[in-house]
């Protein structure tokens, strides 16, 4: 293709973009709601998914040894527990150790438990952790039945709902940002029929005289582009915004009690994904569009 | 040169709109297409410019074989024919100038290239004091000889006119035929399908009469033949 001719493409797909200033809004609004619910949608996901899995890496089962176990019969049960296929790790800690973290958790109070150093009342405990954190409650279930296991726990049904609910708002959450994107690509692509049906004359016109069928598509191909590249001006703006706001204000607020991913990195990937998406189905909505018109 | 070899078309409706044309016109030629309504004519003329294809038989048009053109150069085709319609088909929102210069736009052709030429068809065409004007500040005389000027402007070999003169007043008609004797001065083949008596009666060509996907007639310096 000749510089000129591009140039006059760029030129004739921004023009009308002008000319059908509404039909433009219209578009781009479309284009902008769509992906301002894909992005909030994708930033709640990920951070969701962030969250979970960081709980899911923080749950472990605890297994209580029996104060009348020998060191060989715990050695013994360090090996029966390595040896269980969905284990991951398997951590000692001893009796006193637990006692001490026991008394560092509860700070000043904790020291009401200082006489206890004497006559330590607790067990020794393996800390088991499983590679899938969906296999706490199988592996721990095995565990109980062992000998010298006093007590398994873990955070039993608050951990089994959690992983409940965690997967199905995943599930949803996929569905949904699916199903929207779907919805934007649709819409644009409606949307630029009515531009280009607008124009019916104009291509009509233009296959009479010999314009080939490239030259023809080009500039409603930029349109399509430009109309997806600007619906993504105003939920890059805001993810961005409040993404930052999250991060740097109300996050520090809630004082560890939830961690969101970091801000840098990740608000530029979602912002260049919905540039992505934007212009994307953009240019596939007008290309659906127009070949349509240059059938023949 | 147009020469057509046995040529059927039956649409996808059932209709069958030709019935085993053949006919042949000369190059530099001026042809009027003349019938009832319905009897063939539009899809005649439409099978000229591959607007439709012929359902069997050939059609030559300046060398090409129009029934088994590549859909992707059909464009490259339609460069050495020029088509006039009714309703002139201009862009509204282009003025006089642009509106012919946008059909060598369309087939990049260079800047000065076009300049030269638009100013050449508009002298022809006499409206180069119109040249800024849009579409529906002209009249429809104006309009027409705008749309014949984009015809023409890439030089085609063939320029066929669907009805030229059918939104006009008679005096304008004969205006607008007067710029086609012009062309067709210019040995491009002229092939117009028409209504009008007074001109086709006026203006002696030949005359190829359709009928029901039939060529009824054909005659060198043929009359109208129908009434009104």
């Amino acid at each position: 293709m000749k510089a000129r001719t591009f140039g006059r493409h760029l030129r004739e797909g921004s023009k009308s973009l002008g000319r059908n200033g509404w039909m433009t809004f219209a578009s781009a609004s479309a284009v902008t709601v769509t992906l301002l619910l894909v992005g909030v949608f994708f930033m709640l996901m990920m951070n969701l998914n962030h969250i979970a899995k960081l709980i899911e890496n923080d749950v472990e089962i605890r297994v209580h040894v029996d104060a009348a176990a020998t060191a060989d019969d715990r050695k013994a049960m360090k090996e029966k527990l390595d040896a269980i296929k969905q284990v991951d790790t398997v951590t000692f800690s001893s009796k006193d150790k637990e006692l001490k973290d026991l008394i560092n958790s509860m700070g000043d109070e904790g020291q009401a438990f200082e006489p206890f150093e004497q006559q330590n009342p607790l067990n020794d405990v393996f800390v088991v952790k499983t590679k899938e954190p969906t296999d706490v409650a199988k592996v721990a279930k095995q565990i109980e039945k062992y000998p010298y296991a006093a007590k398994v726990q873990y955070g039993q049904d608050q951990v089994e709902k959690l992983f409940k609910v965690l997967k199905v708002a995943r599930n949803i959450g996929v569905v949904l940002i699916l199903g929207l994107l779907f919805t934007a690509m649709f819409l644009i692509s409606n949307t630029i029929k009515i531009t280009i049906v607008a124009r019916r004359e104009e291509i009509e016109i233009m296959r009479l005289v010999g314009a080939t069928n490239s030259f023809i598509r080009w500039p409603f191909f930029i349109e399509g582009l430009f109309l997806g590249v600007l619906g993504s001006i105003v939920p890059i703006a805001v993810i961005i915004g409040v993404y930052s706001v999250l991060y740097n204000e109300v996050q520090p607020k809630f004082d560890g009690f939830f961690e969101l991913l970091p801000a840098f990195p990740f608000v530029l990937q979602v912002s260049l994904l919905l540039l992505l998406i934007g212009g994307l189905i953009g240019m596939w909505g007008s290309t659906l569009s127009i070949r349509k018109f240059l059938r023949k | 040169m147009i020469e057509m070899q046995n040529v059927y078309k039956t649409y996808p409706n059932g209709v069958k709109a030709i019935n085993g044309i053949s006919i042949k016109i000369n190059q530099g030629e001026f042809a009027y297409i003349v019938g009832p309504s319905g009897a063939g004519k539009s899809t005649f003329i439409k099978m000229m410019y591959r607007e439709e294809k012929p359902s069997s038989g050939n059609i030559i048009v300046n060398g090409a074989n129009v029934a088994k053109i590549k859909d992707s150069r059909v464009p490259i085709f339609r460069r050495h024919i020029g088509v006039v319609f009714q309703d002139f088909k201009l862009l509204p929102k282009l003025t006089v100038y642009e509106n012919i210069a946008f059909a060598l736009e369309v087939i990049e052709q260079s800047p000065e290239e076009i300049k030269k030429r638009v100013l050449e068809v508009l002298e022809l065409v006499k409206l180069k004091g119109k040249m800024d004007s849009f579409p529906d500040e002209l009249s429809g005389g104006e309009q027409q000889r705008v749309s014949i000027a984009r015809s023409i402007v890439n030089s085609p070999k063939v320029v066929i006119a669907d009805e030229p003169t059918g939104n006009l007043d008679p005096e304008t008609s004969w205006e607008i035929m007067d710029i086609f004797e012009e062309i067709n001065k210019r040995d491009t083949t002229i092939l117009m399908a028409t209504h009008n008596r007074e001109i086709v009666n006026t203006i002696r060509k030949r005359v190829i009469a359709i009928e029901n996907g039939n060529v009824v007639r054909d005659e060198v310096r043929g009359e109208y033949g129908y009434e009104g």
